[in-house]
């Protein structure tokens, strides 16, 4: 049940990025573009998810268990450091380098193309990287 | 400022951008998780991998979207992809996001949607970095460069 519903989901969330126009890298570039021939159409995207968003996360937080029964897993962090906005500055520059977020250079991957793939790739060698400077840093103290 | 109309698909990515929300809303009420990509496929590449299983289904989903979108919509529903980037430039695009999404605690969609939706001030300001940061780096590489 849990299996076949993150399934489903997964299957949704890639339906909705195909047909906002998020998997075509051109048109994010173009809604990145303030200054030429802008295509506001992914404005509409994040409205529409938020629009949906704000009434499933209210009900969410009024609750203490998801519908079957095990835990619901909000995030609990809620300070602003440098780490945050590094971090999105960071994946803002590759976004518009690329016209890809990590959602749909999947998809795209998915699709068989493979320019994403590559793209793909390179995305996981950057989170391993995260992941083995985390070790590191860490342990040394340097972060 | 002028505006692309002839690419310009407003009904189109409001219906998508639905179905997205409805995605997060499934995974936050039934089965309690946030539906954020990059965090979804970074614990995949933790040293410790907790809770492998729940992942790999919803990227398994994630893969089988493009063949379902071909049998249940219209080829012209969906917009043919342009990309514009060279490979050297994907692949050091890739290793930013990379770096960047797990080092930001998240993208698009945990931040950009689920974040919002949550009305968190540390998605919001996660999201007017990622943001800038693409308003930025477009505008160098259409109109300076």
């Amino acid at each position: 049940m849990h299996r076949l519903s993150e399934f489903i989901v997964g299957l949704l969330f890639g339906l909705g990025l195909l047909l906002s126009g998020m998997t075509d890298p051109g048109k994010v570039q173009s809604f990145l573009d303030l200054a030429g021939a802008w295509d506001p159409s992914l404005a509409f995207v994040m409205g529409g998810g938020i629009l949906v968003g704000v009434v499933a996360f209210g009900l969410a937080k009024k609750r203490t268990t998801n519908f079957l029964g095990g835990a619901l897993h909000l995030p609990t962090a809620t300070h602003i450091d440098k780490r945050l906005v590094l971090g999105g500055l960071l994946f803002g520059a590759g976004w518009g380098l690329a016209g890809f977020c990590p959602g749909p250079a999947l998809v795209s991957m998915a699709a068989g193309q493979d320019k994403a793939l590559v793209f793909v790739l390179a995305m996981l060698l950057g989170m391993g990287l995260y992941e083995w400077a985390e070790q590191n840093m860490h342990a040394k103290q340097i972060l | 400022m002028q505006i692309d109309w002839n690419h310009f698909t407003p009904w189109m990515s409001l219906t998508g951008g639905i179905l997205l929300g409805v995605a997060s809303a499934m995974f936050i009420l039934v089965n309690g998780r946030i539906l954020g990509i990059s965090g979804i496929l970074g614990g995949l590449l933790a040293p410790k991998v907790r809770d492998a299983s729940w992942r790999i289904a919803f990227l398994l989903g994630i893969f089988a979207s493009p063949l379902a979108a071909r049998l249940l919509f219209p080829s012209d529903w969906i917009s043919v992809p342009r990309i514009d980037a060279g490979w050297g430039t994907l692949i050091a695009a890739g290793l930013m996001v990379g770096l960047g999404t797990r080092y930001g605690s998240g993208c698009t969609s945990g931040h950009g949607v689920c974040g919002l939706s949550r009305l968190s001030p540390r998605s919001l300001v996660a999201t007017l970095s990622f943001m800038a940061a693409g308003f930025v780096i477009v505008f160098v590489i259409r109109h300076v460069i």
